[in-house]
């Protein structure tokens, strides 16, 4: 049985009727795991650990109480800490670090939540600071369609391990695209909730007023599911909005309007002029328009709109995201957990020293430029610009609404980019995330879901910017498509998978 | 950004960087503060900032929980990862002499 294809909803339903059990489930994908270690999707794997808590779901399966997602597997972003996992957020300076607890969602899918199996924490680019996965310490999770290419950033080892069947579902966070970005280059779905949706508590921070978790699995349904799971107020987070619970799932397979014979008349989608400027890859601007004529096609209109400083979300998003990361990243000194440096003279010389070895190029660089732009001389004129100018964006994206339901554009001007193409100059990498970062100054959900192929056979991916709280319309919204087209079920060639093992 | 800002710039972020490594990131961070300048051309005049996302949608609020205990003493596993520790203490070098 392939079960790596199988929608968490055959998932489910082959445990609840005994088909498979939870044992034989993450035997088969800690099998796969084991199969293409080469795509480095995975950062700590212990099969031993996956297997008892198969066996404790298997036992709750057996006396009744098991919930929709007991005995499914599931593998987590190494930026998620985890009680007998590693958690190293892709850095060599928590390379040994054990947390003494699991991070909310973590708690939250469990096995004493939701009973899912953890297959393993995924790579990542250190700290979340990347759209390549080449920031990790570990080597970079490497794309599935071709191994030469990038997976994306940050969340790469979880799109990797989606996209592979190397996991059912996967946890991600996005900063600045680091769920959508990925899952575009990888061919899955992600969504980025609401800012304040999920929990932060123990996921390591990097910028925390734009962090933010979601799921990214193999459909929006499935997506809409595992949000159900992760979402909701938690009072160990104080920005963790205290609002009434949303089902997710509760507008899928609905019509946009009830007694309407198409699925999504009435349905008004915005595209904003600025996602199809200059630096758009041709291949990619067809797929996206084709994804729009198919909306079309389900009943939706499309209207032009205009978000006018989605360039300067670029300057905004490397100004703001290294000030709050320098603060952040100031608990990493070698002194109660993390990497401390072998030879020092005295105090500050350990921190600086353990500092220095412990984080790679692209974290000193944020922690610099962060310093540098909340230093005496230089707060007003870029952080405080920056902020300010964050908020015409944000505005910006309200008078856009005011004439439509949804947003659509494309995740990134490019498919994915050979390993080491984009590395050795920093700006030219920054410029890939124009089309993500503005959702997330914003706090708004945005999605990913796959809408093509590029004359390379890369994946392409459709973005979906909502409104506030709007997850339940854009996943239906999505899900409509995923109803109508079959992008979403395109795999990568296993023969060419298991070569990327040696 | 000359050699003397960077090497302010490392202290303040406690950093230690090489000869090869400072001349290498000044060019870097210049690049990169080339990028951001972008910034001064806009005219933010009446803006307020935003400083974080809630505020576009609810009144941001830091709320207080009550003043109990929520977490046992956990001093073994909390030291699990510690570099060097002695006695259920954080060892570091020698502040006072």
């Amino acid at each position: 049985m392939s079960w790596h294809e199988k929608s968490l909803s055959e998932l489910s339903k082959a445990i609840s009727e005994k088909e498979v059990s939870s044992v034989e489930l993450t035997q088969y994908f800690l099998g796969r795991m084991a199969q293409m270690k080469g795509l480095n999707a995975y950062l700590d794997v212990q099969e031993d650990l996956s297997l008892k808590s198969a066996q404790m779901a298997d036992e709750l399966i057996a006396k009744g109480l098991a919930g929709p997602l007991t005995g499914i597997p599931v593998a987590h972003k190494d930026v998620f800490v985890t009680k007998n996992w590693k958690s190293t957020a892709g850095s060599k300076m928590l390379e040994n670090y054990l947390s003494p607890f699991d991070a909310h969602v973590v708690e939250l899918l469990g096995v004493n939540g939701a009973g899912m199996v953890c297959l393993g924490k995924t790579n990542m680019d250190e700290f979340a600071m990347g759209s390549s996965n080449e920031n990790s310490a570990y080597g970079p999770a490497l794309n599935p369609w071709n191994h030469q290419y990038v997976s994306g950033g940050s969340s790469g080892g979880s799109a990797v391990a989606v996209a592979a069947g190397l996991a059912p579902i996967a946890t991600g966070t996005d900063t600045g695209g680091s769920i959508r970005q990925p899952a575009a280059f990888c061919g899955i779905t992600g969504i980025k909730p609401t800012y304040g949706t999920v929990s932060r508590y123990g996921m390591i921070a990097y910028a925390s007023s734009l962090d933010q978790a979601g799921p990214m699995g193999k459909s929006a349904q499935d997506c809409a599911i595992l949000l159900n799971s992760i979402s909701g107020h938690d009072p160990r987070d104080s920005t963790s909005l205290a609002r009434e619970s949303i089902n997710y799932e509760g507008l899928l397979g609905k019509n946009w309007i009830t007694d309407q014979d198409l699925p999504l008349t009435g349905l008004k989608i915005g595209v904003p002029q600025e996602y199809f400027s200059q630096g758009l890859q041709e291949d990619v601007r067809q797929a996206v328009q084709e994804a729009l004529k198919k909306f079309e096609d389900l009943g939706a209109t499309c209207i032009p709109v205009s978000l006018p400083k989605t360039k300067l979300s670029i300057p905004v998003y490397y100004v703001l995201a290294p000030a709050e990361a320098s603060s952040n990243l100031s608990r990493y000194d070698g002194v109660r957990y993390g990497y401390r440096a072998k030879e020092y003279k005295d105090l500050a010389q350990m921190y600086e020293r353990s500092r220095s070895e412990g984080f790679g190029a692209e974290v000193k660089r944020r922690i610099l430029i962060g310093t540098y732009v909340l230093s005496q001389g230089y707060y007003d004129a870029y952080y405080l610009q920056a902020q300010k100018i964050r908020r015409i964006i944000a505005q910006d994206f309200q008078t856009a609404f005011a004439s439509c339901d949804v947003l659509m554009g494309p995740v990134a001007p490019h498919v994915a980019w050979k390993v080491g193409e984009k590395s050795k100059d920093p700006v030219e990498m920054y410029l890939e995330d124009i089309y993500t970062l503005s959702p997330n100054l914003a706090g708004l959900p945005a999605m990913s879901i796959p809408c093509g192929m590029s004359q390379d056979q890369l994946p392409i991916g459709l973005q979906i910017i909502g409104n506030y709280f709007s997850e339940p319309k854009m996943l239906q919204i999505a899900d409509h498509y995923q109803r109508n087209t079959n992008w979403h079920q395109l795999q990568p060639a296993t023969n060419s998978l298991v070569g990327a093992a040696s | 950004m000359n050699i003397e800002e960077i090497n302010h710039l490392a202290k303040l972020s406690s950093l230690e960087l090489s000869t090869d490594q400072t001349q290498q990131i000044s060019k870097e961070l210049e690049n990169i503060l080339h990028l951001v300048d972008e910034l001064q051309s806009v005219d933010t005049e009446g803006y307020e900032p935003l400083f974080h996302p809630i505020a576009m949608i609810d009144t941001l609020s830091q709320p207080l929980r009550t003043d109990i205990v929520s977490e046992g003493n956990d001093r073994s596993n909390n030291m699990v990862s510690a570099p060097i520790s002695h006695e259920g203490l954080f060892l570091v070098p020698k502040v006072i002499e």
